[in-house]
């Protein structure tokens, strides 16, 4: 009897833990879902929608309806088509920096904990300093030089910002992974240091690399949203932080009405980075014994 | 001669040259043993490592500044044409009657310049206010930003601690869940949509505050002094950002003094104290408390730092008269010495908070104190 108990104790225990395991992945599942509907959204939306660029002055700050699903702007033109036309730019300038500053971090970091001595000593010099600055402030600064509708301009520049934190990261992890036995004894086979380096030692951290690179993601929509608000880059046509500058300097702040043109592109900002926060959070869990034991 | 011999206490015949030579190394190996002890002592190269950093993005700055493109003649002539309706040469004569500035002598004349100047605690003279130094204009919105920020910072720190504690020994209640889902939002969504929505919501669509009225730090034409009505108004025009600031930081708090504090409540010494029996209050604030909330006073003490410069977006949306709009200001006017005083009081912040961190860490955590102490 006892040990019956104990065993069906046992299976509920374990059932329980792995649903909420599961609830878990679902989060993240989820969040991933979420990302996948942004991309389709930006990229393959623009091709099935077209985009409404014609005034109409009778149909100003209308409410969401079949023909306006979120409305209509300050010049009567749909909403809807403006959020699908607006997050290619975003997504892209996203996804640059993110990757941009990713790879200075993981090459310069695993080289600098690989190589170690003066090499080491000037790079951890770089980064405390660029660690230091404020990046918004100086990221006004830098916006200045970008060229009209330059996308890859805007990411370098953010992506120049944000790579230090990682850096630090991925050199400290790649300084205690360098003592494991696995490592010791590839080196001791003389598998030569690219193999050591990105068959050995990288691999184990990719889960951290792969996090790492969509928080420098969300930073970067933060930036360069910041930056469209404040009116600083040269950036015409559709783009969800345009749109915010347009409809707070246009009369969000005046007329009740225009609240659809404000909240189309502040929510879709908004879910976005929830979507992508809530994908590495799962991932942090999935990969984090200390928070899933739930102990 | 022999120059040693001569020392006190040396007697010349009796003893040879390679004898009396060994005093003279240990005093000067002891000098240089002394330079040795300072430029390796921990205080000292961080000092000198945080006078470097702000040397550095003084220097940085100096430079990204004036390369940007427009200069201040180009962008003051530009508005008149846009506002006025100027004629071009209209404009120009008016920009070089106010904006008496020399930007034709070479750009390492006027670094050095500048560096010289700085080192006299000159910060210049701003191009747009005509003869107001530098300084005393950002003196006059630092202020602001310190306040506003700051009370922020008090506000969710102490909550952000508390709640987050609660989260943790609460684990997998309904509590921590909801406290959880809404740190992770708040601490996702970018700060300035936030603002927005609070201006968009509170003060357009329910027409709960009086949006306009709130704008700048304080109402026109009241004193400054400690009086309630003073105090009360200042508080009234930083309300909206204090909340702004508390609502997107708070999150951050909550998540990391979770994760502290759980991982303390592992720790060998926790369920020693519990083995002895010691009440459950005592473990709460003397055992786990004080060392899960160790890791977030370094963190604290960096945010400190950014109080300065963290504030650009928020003080746009809401008009307060802080060092952020005072920035974004400057910018637009391209007036390059109030520019590069903004950014030399936030790199100062920023390294004397770090500098800080460093001290108060070794201070407060007596185990890093004896590893780390040699």
């Amino acid at each position: 009897m006892e040990s019956m108990a104990a065993t069906t104790r046992d299976l509920l225990k374990e059932s329980v833990t792995s649903l909420r395991l599961l609830t878990r992945n679902r989060i993240g599942f989820l969040g991933f879902l979420g990302v996948v509907f942004f991309i389709l959204l930006a990229f393959v939306g623009p091709s099935l929608i077209p985009l409404d660029t014609e005034t109409k002055v009778a149909q100003i700050y209308q409410p969401p309806s079949w023909g306006h699903p979120l409305g209509t702007d300050h010049q009567g033109r749909d909403i809807w088509s403006q959020i699908v036309h607006g997050g290619k730019d975003l997504l892209t300038v996203a996804f640059l920096a993110g990757l941009i500053s990713t790879f200075i971090a993981v090459s310069l970091g695993s080289l600098s904990a690989v190589v170690g001595g003066a090499f080491d000593s000037a790079v951890m010099g770089l980064t405390d300093i660029v660690l230091t600055i404020p990046h918004f402030p100086l990221l006004v600064v830098l916006a200045g030089f970008v060229r009209l509708n330059t996308v890859w301009m805007l990411a370098l520049i953010i992506a120049l910002l944000a790579w230090p934190s990682l850096l630090r990261a991925v050199r400290s992890q790649v300084l205690s992974l360098k003592e494991r036995d696995y490592v010791e004894a590839a080196v001791a086979l003389d598998l030569g240091t690219r193999h050591v380096v990105f068959s050995e030692i990288l691999p184990n951290m990719m889960s951290y690399i792969a996090i790492s690179m969509i928080f420098a993601m969300t930073a970067a929509i933060y930036a360069q949203v910041g930056m469209f608000f404040l009116g600083l880059v040269p950036f015409s046509g559709n783009n969800w932080g345009l749109m915010i500058n347009l409809a707070w300097t246009r009369g969000a702040i005046f007329f009740k009405d225009s609240i659809y043109y404000i909240m189309a592109p502040v929510t879709a900002i908004a879910i976005f980075q929830l979507v992508l926060v809530s994908m590495t959070r799962s991932l942090e869990e999935v990969f984090n014994p200390r928070l899933r034991a739930g102990e | 001669m022999n120059i040693f011999a001569r020392l006190p206490g040396s007697p010349r015949d009796r003893r040879p040259l390679g004898v009396a030579f060994p005093r003279a190394v240990s005093a000067t190996r002891g000098i240089a043993r002394l330079i040795n002890s300072v430029v390796s002592n921990y205080l000292f190269r961080k000092v000198l490592k945080a006078a470097f950093t702000i040397f550095f993005v003084t220097s940085l700055t100096f430079f990204i500044i004036r390369l940007m493109p427009a200069n201040p003649v180009d962008v003051y002539i530009q508005e008149m044409i846009a506002q006025y309706g100027m004629a071009y040469d209209e404009a120009r004569n008016q920009a070089a009657a106010l904006l008496a500035i020399d930007l034709s002598a070479p750009m390492y004349q006027q670094y050095f310049d500048y560096l010289g100047n700085l080192l006299h605690g000159n910060l210049g003279t701003s191009y747009r206010s005509k003869g107001t130094p530098a300084a005393s204009i950002i003196v006059k919105f630092l202020p602001w930003t310190i306040f506003s920020v700051g009370v922020s910072l008090l506000i969710s720190f102490t909550l952000g601690v508390v709640l987050g504690m609660l989260m943790a020994y609460w684990r997998e209640s309904p509590l921590d869940h909801v406290l959880s889902a809404f740190a992770s939002i708040m601490s996702s969504v970018p700060n300035y949509l936030v603002a927005m929505m609070l201006v968009v919501f509170l003060g357009v669509q329910w027409k709960l505050l009086p949006i306009t009225a709130m704008r700048g730090s304080m109402s026109p034409g009241i004193q400054p002094g400690l009086s309630l009505h003073f105090v009360g108004d200042i508080f009234f025009h930083a309300a909206l950002p204090i909340a702004t600031y508390v609502l997107t930081t708070i999150g951050g708090w909550m998540l990391l003094m979770k994760s502290s504090t759980i991982s303390t409540l592992e720790e060998d010494y926790v369920t020693v104290a519990r083995a002895r029996g010691l009440s459950d209050r005592r473990i709460t604030t003397a055992y786990v408390g004080r060392n899960a909330a160790l890791p977030l006073f370094t963190q604290l003490t960096i945010s400190v730092g950014f109080i300065v410069g963290g504030s650009v977006l928020i003080e746009s949306i809401f008009v307060y008269q802080g060092v952020g709009l005072l920035l974004i200001n400057s910018i637009n006017a391209r007036d390059y010495p109030v520019m590069q005083g903004v950014f030399l009081v936030i790199a100062t912040a920023v390294v004397l908070a770090n500098l800080l961190a460093d001290l108060l860490y070794s201070r407060l955590d007596p185990r890093i104190r004896i590893t780390g102490g040699e």
